[in-house]
């Protein structure tokens, strides 16, 4: 067997908090090797929340939505003294977004912050999100909302789970004057579509014309015409601004449950990208070893193919989610664990406890609040509270204290603890 | 309103009542608080007994399962499985038991065949090797949805029996001995209504004790909650019940494509506040695994309880759910003084036609016809608007037809829009405001891998599109339902289910914002301002 390569950094995970961790370890000039299952960031809404909702901390209050994200941390972290909010400084937060923004926006993927507030952006429910960065492709449906401009929202024919007149009947008292329409997609066969397959069609500049001649008549007075997310997968922006061109009227997007077309674009973002900043990706596959002796590098099997590698890390990034990205896990009669290296998990005291009675309970279930807690480097502890290794940190939602569901604070901790994780090992190296 | 006979009820008694009066030319009105089999009809094995479950330790009770059960599989095998059945015991289970089972079934006409213990895991490969003794017993399965559905539309059918969905009873005017008005109250709209009966039947399993007592009678029950695991996949062809007194955890169940694993029994004193916790599918799963040692690495996608009506003979004396007879006992509620009220209760979802039967026998006579019963003889026809509760059906019939125009909106048991269509036009014949749950009870939708986490979703955005939701209520029609579909798999979210629930809260919280106040809950945000303008 050949010598195992050495790497600065191991990134366990592809999800956002990986991805963005091995952007921003190969612009500081780490040699990164990094896998996972990149399948799962084709589930995110593409939406990237800091913080969306405060949970109820008393029975009987309701949650609140949060509209100016970084006013309201020290409220959220009065709640939530463990949240890993606490371990940043608010400002590294804007910098990461900043950091990863600008990366997007060179790979065609740009993104728009909100300043002090959150924008308001319609989800296909017709209920509201409350999220600081968004794509660009659904800024102009957040600039109608909030100017009440009068809007058509367009369904399309066998796509299933997105109804223009659910979106419409539920906005209309935030929303005057929303129209709605139905398009049946030129050049596709019929039955069922999938938000993916419109999204590659419309790559074609026939077929966004074709698009646009069905919907030109549909529109009437509307000013902004909104679609479910499929304005192309790569450069969605020069998709969106040909349909604006051929409708005479900006175009926006409407995230669609998942897989949805803005979580495939970050996968292949990253999946496309990342090997040419000298990242050594290997996807769908796991990065599996032992905890090294203080001291030691860490020696790491990447498995899962039919060819296994071996590499040597001096530092390992632990950024493999929750139960869905596989970081935890969580059996019948046993407590939770912590997947890669057996770190303790906080966790309740047992199963009864994990969820509560009621599944919309404001206050969220306290499974989601389990996780790996750390030191103020981002380094999680080991059994006796001291860092497990000088050289493991971890990142993203694998991190104890946080809801991202209920807090709507997904990629702000797994873009902001990754930039901070990344920063301070790069520093300490 | 008024009618002939009013059923207070719409379980497999109640249902199957409507159409035995229906077959003797009787009309009546069925109401039920809930819908179709929202209380022990719908929360049970669907296990079309034997007997051989009672042979122990009562006869009387096994006998009226062999009859009844026989019966069923010949009037409506439309919705029985004769699967058959097994009786097994492991090593370290009581002996006298085992050599004491085959006089027991011999004793109660019940056709047992002892089957060699290696024999029994060829039947069965999922058998534990420490089975040391095995008796087949022609157990079967019966889907109650379709039941109840096929007995209402065959009642419809007669004389135009209807169902009062989400219509409680709320109190009882009684003169002279006779029940004269029915007072109702529509759980979703908050009207009030009355209704005028010769004839009350109470119909309400574990709730036959309050609505008694709105009658000035009682009935002495004891409420028993019963919890039930749902696996992934089914694991059995036949239904696998353990040789030994009843307990927990103690019968696997084909349901179609799943297998149910049952039961516990928890005595509790408010039938509206059933529900399976994490206790009872821990424990469910304890007691199994010496019988099925797969089952502690199995998929589990749901658990669900109901509350068996148990009635207690010796009511005042304690006693535990288990040793309480699965008989019926029927009430005419005389020693109260009433003459046009009585109630059923008790029983097995096994022995529905027969509870059916003797309480139409008293109606009748009450009022004063002669007309016999004919549900001994009469197939239940089967109506097609009732088949997409069977699973497997819907997948069968897709790739028969495989109709591209038709999307598939729950896309774990393949359940098209077309099935939702029909079932919602039927259901508007029948009630006001069909939804979500109305087609969760007619259908596999949300029984699948992601309990209703993705068809809910896709669902709701259908009856948009096709008009059903006209009002923000469709989204509290979602929270209800992600809601009731989460009151079942909180008990079973462990290992790959934990997963699902975690992309399920995903969508509907993360990115929907269902726990949030919405358009449908928060007042609009013009009203909130024109009442801060105000001086």
């Amino acid at each position: 067997m050949s010598q195992p390569e050495r790497y600065d950094l191991a990134v366990i995970g592809t999800g956002l908090a990986g991805m963005a961790a091995a952007v921003f370890a190969s612009s500081r000039g780490l040699r990164v090797v990094q896998a996972g299952s990149t399948g799962a960031i084709s589930y995110t809404s593409g939406v990237f929340d800091v913080l969306g909702a405060l949970p109820a901390t008393r029975e009987g209050q309701p949650a609140r939505p949060v509209e100016r994200p970084f006013e309201a941390l020290p409220e959220l972290l009065r709640d939530e003294p463990g949240h890993p909010y606490a371990l940043l400084d608010p400002e590294d937060i804007r910098l990461a977004f900043h950091e990863l923004m600008d990366f997007l926006r060179g790979a065609g993927l740009p993104y728009r912050a909100g300043g002090e507030r959150n924008f308001l952006l319609p989800t296909p429910a017709g209920t509201l999100k409350h999220s600081w960065c968004v794509p660009e492709t659904a800024l102009p449906g957040c600039e109608a909302l909030a100017q009440g401009a009068p809007a058509c929202i367009v369904a399309i024919e066998g796509m299933k789970g997105f109804s223009a007149r659910q979106v419409a009947v539920n906005l209309a008292p935030h929303w005057p004057g929303l129209t709605t329409a139905r398009v049946a997609m030129p050049g596709h066969p019929g039955g069922e579509v999938y938000p993916e397959q419109v999204a590659r069609m419309l790559e074609v500049p026939a077929a966004r014309k074709a698009l646009a001649e069905a919907l030109a008549p549909l529109l009437g007075q509307a000013r902004v015409v909104g679609l479910p997310a499929v304005l192309g997968m790569h450069r969605p922006g020069d998709v969106a601004a040909d349909m604006e061109r051929l409708l005479g009227r900006p175009v926006f997007e409407i995230p669609t449950m998942p897989p949805g077309v803005p979580g495939i674009r970050l996968k292949e973002t990253f999946e496309g990208l990342l090997p040419g900043r000298g990242v050594a990706l290997f996807c769908q596959q796991k990065m599996v070893g032992p905890l090294p002796a203080p001291g030691e590098p860490f020696r790491l099997r990447v498995a899962g193919q039919p060819v296994e590698h071996h590499v040597l890390a001096d530092r390992a990034l632990l950024c493999s989610g929750r139960f869905l990205g596989g970081g935890l896990g969580g059996l019948r009669g046993r407590p939770l664990t912590e997947t890669v290296f057996g770190l303790p998990v906080a966790q309740p005291e047992d199963r009864a406890q994990w969820y509560r009675q009621d599944y919309l309970d404001p206050r969220g279930h306290a499974v989601h609040r389990a996780g790996l807690r750390v030191d103020a480097a981002l380094r999680p502890l080991g059994r006796d509270g001291a860092p497990a290794h000088e050289g493991l940190y971890a990142a993203g939602s694998i991190l104890a204290g946080q809801d991202w569901i209920r807090m709507k604070c997904g990629a702000g901790v797994a873009i902001a603890t990754a930039f901070k994780a990344v920063t301070t090992l790069a520093g300490a190296r | 309103m008024q009618t002939e006979v009013l059923i207070i009820g719409a379980g497999a008694t109640g249902t199957g009542l409507a159409r035995d009066l229906a077959l003797r030319g009787v009309s009546c009105v069925v109401v039920e608080t809930g819908d179709v089999n929202s209380g022990a009809s719908g929360g049970n094995h669907g296990l079309l007994h034997s007997g051989g479950r009672y042979v122990s330790n009562d006869t009387e009770a096994a006998r009226e399962c062999r009859e009844e059960g026989a019966l069923l599989k010949r009037l409506a095998p439309q919705c029985v499985e004769d699967c058959g059945g097994l009786f097994v015991a492991v090593a370290g289970d009581d002996e006298n038991f085992v050599a004491d089972y085959p006089g027991w079934c011999a004793a109660a006409g019940i056709d047992v065949c002892c089957v060699d213990p290696a024999e029994a895991r060829a039947l069965e490969p999922v058998l534990s090797p420490k089975v040391v003794a095995a008796f087949a017993v022609p157990d079967a399965t019966i889907d109650p949805f379709r039941l109840a559905l096929e007995n209402m539309a065959h009642a419809k059918a007669l004389t135009g029996c209807s169902l009062l969905r989400r219509t409680r009873v709320t109190g009882m005017d009684v003169d002279a001995g006779r029940v004269v008005r029915v007072h109702t109250v529509n759980t979703v709209s908050g009207e009030a209504g009355t209704i005028e009966a010769a004839q009350v039947v109470n119909a309400t399993g574990a709730w036959a004790g309050r609505v008694a007592a709105l009658a000035g009678a009682s009935i002495p029950m004891l409420c028993s909650q019963g919890t039930l695991l749902v696996t992934h996949e089914r694991m059995t062809r036949r239904v696998v019940n353990r040789l030994r007194p009843p307990g927990n955890g103690d019968i696997l169940v084909p349901g179609g494509t799943v297998s149910i694993l049952g039961t516990t029994s928890v005595t509790i004193d408010d039938p509206d506040r059933a529900r399976p916790t994490v206790a009872e599918a821990d424990e469910n799963v304890r007691q199994a695994l010496p019988m099925i040692p797969s089952l502690g690495y199995t998929r589990f996608v749901r658990a669900y309880c109901g509350v068996r009506p148990l009635i207690r003979s010796d009511a005042g004396q304690g006693g535990d759910g288990r040793s309480v007879s699965r008989g019926f006992m029927l009430y005419g509620h005389e020693e109260a003084g009433l003459s046009n009220f009585c109630s059923v209760s008790g029983g097995k979802l096994t022995t529905y036609r027969l509870m059916a039967e003797k309480t139409a026998d008293l109606v009748c006579a009450r009022l004063g016809v002669s007309a016999p019963c004919r549900t001994r003889t009469e197939p239940l026809p089967a109506a097609p608007s009732c088949r997409w509760t069977e699973p497997g059906f819907a997948p069968r019939l897709w790739t028969q037809r495989h109709d591209a125009d038709d999307p598939l909106l729950c896309e774990c048991e393949m359940v098209p829009a077309s099935a939702v269509d029909g079932i919602m036009d039927d259901c508007g014949q029948q009630f006001p405001d069909p939804g979500l749950q109305a087609l969760g009870k007619r259908s596999r939708i949300g029984k699948g891998s992601c309990q209703g986490a993705f068809c809910g979703v896709r669902v709701a955005a259908h009856l948009y599109d096709t008009g059903h939701y006209t009002s923000p209520k469709g989204l509290t029609r979602m929270r209800e339902f992600f809601t009731e579909r989460f009151k079942g798999q909180r008990p079973v979210l462990w290992g790959p289910q934990l997963i699902q629930a975690e992309l399920a809260e995903a969508l509907h919280c993360g990115l929907l914002g269902l726990e949030l106040e919405g358009p449908d809950t928060a007042p609009a945000p013009g009203a909130a301002k024109d009442e801060e303008a105000r001086p």
